[in-house]
This record gives structure tokens, C-alpha cells and sequence, in this order.
């Protein structure tokens, strides 16, 4: 694998009983760039990423992460690169039985044990400054409010400094405002972390913003790919319907 | 008809082998060196202590009920006299473990089942995960682990309580002194009763705890889920207490401990 690409799949095929989801997806992430991957609801666009990270585990295929085959990988050493690797959940996923502050400290006092307090205090609020809520760092999840939520989701990913990042559908039920917000953190995040990132969405909005390749997923394979505006320019039938609101 | 029972046998009997998988994967994770000490205190205090409550009225209702309710039939005998032995090996022997494990089936069973399962549908499990947490040894050892040490404890209160309202329901139509009451309590009470009433109650919380986090480990169906599991974490760990009550009987029977 090139030292520029991160995360590689070959002819990767998943199935859930009769639902073939993927069947034989092809796709390269280079470092530094922010790859979208488009596609229906139901398309296996998060089935891709949870394979990425060992959430789920592919029939057939190889997915490659950091030049390490991720079947391959032992409990420990899966441990290692999810490390490495930022995944920011449809839900949000925060511990609702913890605080903001809480839901930041838990991976981070796991995974760096010799940090004195001040000083986890420190990345804590500097987490939260780069996603703009310092002001939320004593609440409960229940008391945010969606896009808020989504930020928090980011701040406790962002606390270890990911290479990758994998975001699962970013903006989905939050409003155009706060989607466009969500949409220019992602370029932040991109720019001040210097990560490489996923990011699977069908808001067309969000993938214009962020993106600097596109993957269309179609039947579980890669139909398209190119830069956004290659892609909306397309003739193709196919691709037409992605564009259309545009 | 045919086909509906072999499918239901198919369930039952897989239900039973994902079960003990589940807990030979916890009997390994519980014997490993790196262990969430800070959690399991943290779900000692949670199932323990803040149990004591519904435990503890439970068990003063219990004695002083048992007392008032077997008087009328032992006077009848003319054996008023054993009242307070009979109290004391009925609730020490049986009553005591066995209820305290069913009230604990009901709360923390159903409390672990709603908790893991919501935390499954709402995918944090998988952000635990993710993040280079192993959910189950911080999840499921954790809250068994807890199960396990705080079990006993419960029980040994539960005694207390139910012996100590006996003492008031004996007093209710009569006289006897708290020492008197005392000795005869512990001059009916030999090694082979108390001990095995005690090991059982480390096995009631095993069962409470690995059904309780397998049902909501393993949740699913969204919020529908997340009922589901509670609910069945309750009916099946009081069902397995039974069940587990009984084989102990046997077994301490077979010792010559009756």
C-alpha cells in the first residue's frame, strides 16, 4: 500500500442473509483528503465504515486500514489503530449517564492514564473550544439539543487527534442552518487536524461543501467517482436523481 | 404445529448456548488481571447499596408476616416455643435468598437489560468500541462482577431485617426478651444451614447479572428492544433462580447438609 493511501477496500462483499449489501466495493482513501460517499438510504453506505473499524466484518474482500488487513487484526491491535481512528455516529452516540465534561474525559483518561488532571481539564476545553460549546461542558446530552449533540459527538472523536475520521450521515435531521454549520467544522477539522476522512451522506449540500472526491454507491458498488462538479455535470441517468435538488 | 415447536425448541435451545457462551466469556474476562475496578465499586454502590431500601422493607415485611401467619398453627401444636427457630431456618435456609433474589431480578435485572439495551440501540456501545474500549469488560464484567459481590450482601441484611421484625411479630402477642429470642434463633441454626444458603446467593447473582447484560448486550428492534430486553431479563433470571434454587437443594442434600 502507497503512504498515501489510508484506508484501501478490494472487491469488498457483505450480506445479511438475502440483503447482498455490498458486492465487491472498490475504494482508496488518500491522506489529507475528504472522500463523500454518496448513496440511498439502505445503500450500505455505514455498513462500508463499520467495516473500516471492525464494527462489522466482511464475507468476502479486504479492507485495509493504515496497511494492516483489519480481519486480520487481534483484539489488541485492533484496539491500537481504532485509536488512530475518529468515527462520529449517526445518534451521536454520547453516554447519556455522563456530563459533556465526562463523555470527553472517558476515552481520553483510557488511552492516556499519565495525564495529571489540569491537564486533561485543559484538552477538555480545548475540544470543545474547536467545535464552539465551552459553555456545555456541565451538561447532560439530554439537554442538547441536535446540531449540540453533534458537536459533542466530534469534540469526544477529535480529544485523541484521529488520522482518519468516518462520519456517519453528520447532518441528517438537523436543520439547514446547523447542517451548513456541521458542514464547515468538517473543514476545520480537515484543515486544523490534517485528517483523512469519510464521510457518508445524502445531503448534497454537505457533500459540496466538504468534499474533495465523491464515490456514488449504487447496488452495492462503486457506479461513479470524481469531484463533485465532474459528477453533477454527468449525463449519466443514474446520477442525475443524486443532483436534481440542486 | 410440528413446525412451530421444533422452532421454538430451536430458539430455546440456542438462547441456552449464546447464554453460556456469554458467561464463559465473562468467567474469562472476570479472571484476567486488567479489570475496571472504579466502575465495579461504582456498581457495587448502584446495586448494592442503593437496593437496601426495596431489600430491607421487603425482608421486615417478610419476617413479620411469616411470624404473624405460622403463630395460629403452631398453637394448635402447642409449640408457640419454636416460633422463633422456625422463623430463623425458614428464612435463613430459603426465604431469605430466594426472595432477596427476586426482588433483585426485578430491579437490577430489568435495570441492566434497559440500560445496555438502550445503550445498544442508540449505538454507544459501538462508540465504546470504536473509541479502543472493550464494552464488555467495562459493560457486562463490571455490572456481573457487582451482581456477584453485592448478592450476598443483601442477604446477609435481608436475615437481619426479617429476624429483627420476626423478634416485634413474636412480641405482638406475647412476651420474649430480645436474648432469649436471640439464643433460640442461633441454637436452631447449625454450619449447614447457613452455608449452603450463602454459596447459593453467589450463584443468584451470577445468574442476574450475565442474564440481565446478555439480554441488553444483545438487544435489538429499537425502543421496542430495549422493553423487550428488560422485561425478559426479569422473567428469565427469576425463572434461572428457581431453577438454580432447586439444583442447590438437591446438591446440598446429596453433601448431607439438610
Amino acid at each position: 500500500m502507497s503512504e498515501d493511501k489510508v484506508v484501501v477496500t478490494q472487491n469488498l462483499v457483505k450480506s445479511f442473509g438475502n440483503n447482498h449489501v455490498l458486492k465487491g466495493f472498490n475504494m482508496e482513501l488518500h491522506k489529507g483528503e475528504n472522500l463523500v460517499v454518496l448513496g440511498k438510504s439502505g445503500s450500505g453506505k455505514s455498513v462500508l465504515i463499520k467495516c473500516m473499524v471492525g464494527l462489522l466484518y466482511p464475507d468476502n474482500g479486504s479492507v485495509k486500514v493504515f496497511g494492516q488487513e483489519v480481519a486480520d487484526l487481534s483484539v489488541s491491535e485492533l484496539d491500537e489503530i481504532r485509536t488512530r481512528i475518529g468515527f462520529l455516529f449517526q445518534s451521536s452516540a454520547l453516554y447519556d449517564s455522563m456530563t459533556v465534561r465526562e463523555n470527553l474525559e472517558f476515552p481520553l483518561k483510557r488511552h492516556h492514564p499519565k495525564l495529571n488532571q489540569k491537564e486533561v481539564d485543559d484538552l477538555v476545553m480545548e475540544a470543545l473550544a474547536n467545535v464552539g460549546l465551552e459553555r456545555a461542558v456541565d451538561l447532560m446530552p439530554s439537554e442538547l439539543s441536535g446540531g449540540m449533540r453533534k458537536r459533542i459527538g466530534l469534540a469526544r472523536t477529535l480529544i485523541l487527534k484521529p488520522e482518519i475520521m468516518l462520519y456517519d450521515e453528520p447532518t441528517t435531521g438537523l436543520d439547514p442552518v446547523t447542517s451548513r454549520e456541521i458542514s464547515e467544522l468538517i473543514l476545520d477539522v480537515q484543515n486544523n487536524y490534517k485528517t483523512s476522512s469519510i464521510i457518508i451522506t445524502h445531503d448534497m449540500d454537505c457533500a459540496r461543501t466538504v468534499a474533495n472526491r465523491v464515490i456514488i454507491l449504487i447496488n452495492g458498488e462503486r457506479y461513479a467517482m470524481g469531484t463533485f462538479d465532474e459528477l453533477m455535470k454527468s449525463d449519466d441517468p443514474q446520477l442525475k436523481p443524486f443532483f436534481a435538488a440542486l | 404445529m410440528m413446525d412451530n415447536n421444533q422452532s421454538g425448541y430451536k430458539v430455546f435451545i440456542e438462547e441456552v448456548g449464546n447464554i453460556s457462551a456469554f458467561t464463559w466469556k465473562f468467567i474469562k474476562a472476570f479472571f484476567n488481571r486488567k479489570q475496571e475496578w472504579k466502575e465495579i465499586i461504582r456498581q457495587c454502590y448502584i446495586i448494592g447499596y442503593q437496593s437496601m431500601p426495596l431489600v430491607g422493607i421487603t425482608a421486615f415485611i417478610m419476617g413479620l408476616v411469616l411470624t404473624v401467619q405460622s403463630r395460629p398453627t403452631l398453637e394448635e401444636f402447642g409449640a408457640v416455643s419454636y416460633l422463633p427457630a422456625m422463623v430463623a431456618l425458614s428464612v435463613v435456609r430459603e426465604i431469605g435468598p430466594v426472595v432477596t433474589a427476586l426482588i433483585c431480578a426485578g430491579k437490577i435485572g430489568s435495570s441492566i437489560g434497559a440500560e445496555l439495551g438502550s445503550m445498544r440501540v442508540t449505538e454507544q456501545i459501538d462508540a465504546m468500541e470504536v473509541s479502543g474500549t472493550n464494552p464488555f469488560r467495562y459493560l457486562v464484567v463490571t455490572r456481573v462482577a457487582a451482581c456477584i459481590f453485592m448478592l450476598p450482601v443483601l442477604v446477609v441484611v435481608a436475615d437481619g431485617i426479617s429476624l429483627y421484625a420476626s423478634y416485634l411479630g413474636v412480641n405482638l402477642k406475647g412476651v420474649l426478651t430480645w436474648n432469649l429470642y436471640y439464643h433460640q434463633v442461633f441454637e436452631s441454626l447449625s454450619f449447614s444451614d447457613i452455608l449452603p444458603a450463602y454459596i447459593k446467593t453467589y450463584f443468584f447473582g451470577l445468574a442476574i447479572g450475565i442474564i440481565g447484560c446478555y439480554k441488553g448486550y444483545y438487544s435489538n428492534k429499537g425502543t421496542e428492544g430495549v422493553g423487550i430486553a428488560a422485561n425478559s431479563a426479569v422473567v428469565v433470571s427469576s425463572l434461572v433462580v428457581f431453577i438454580m434454587d432447586l439444583i442447590a437443594v438437591q446438591i446440598a442434600d446429596m453433601l448431607g447438609y439438610t
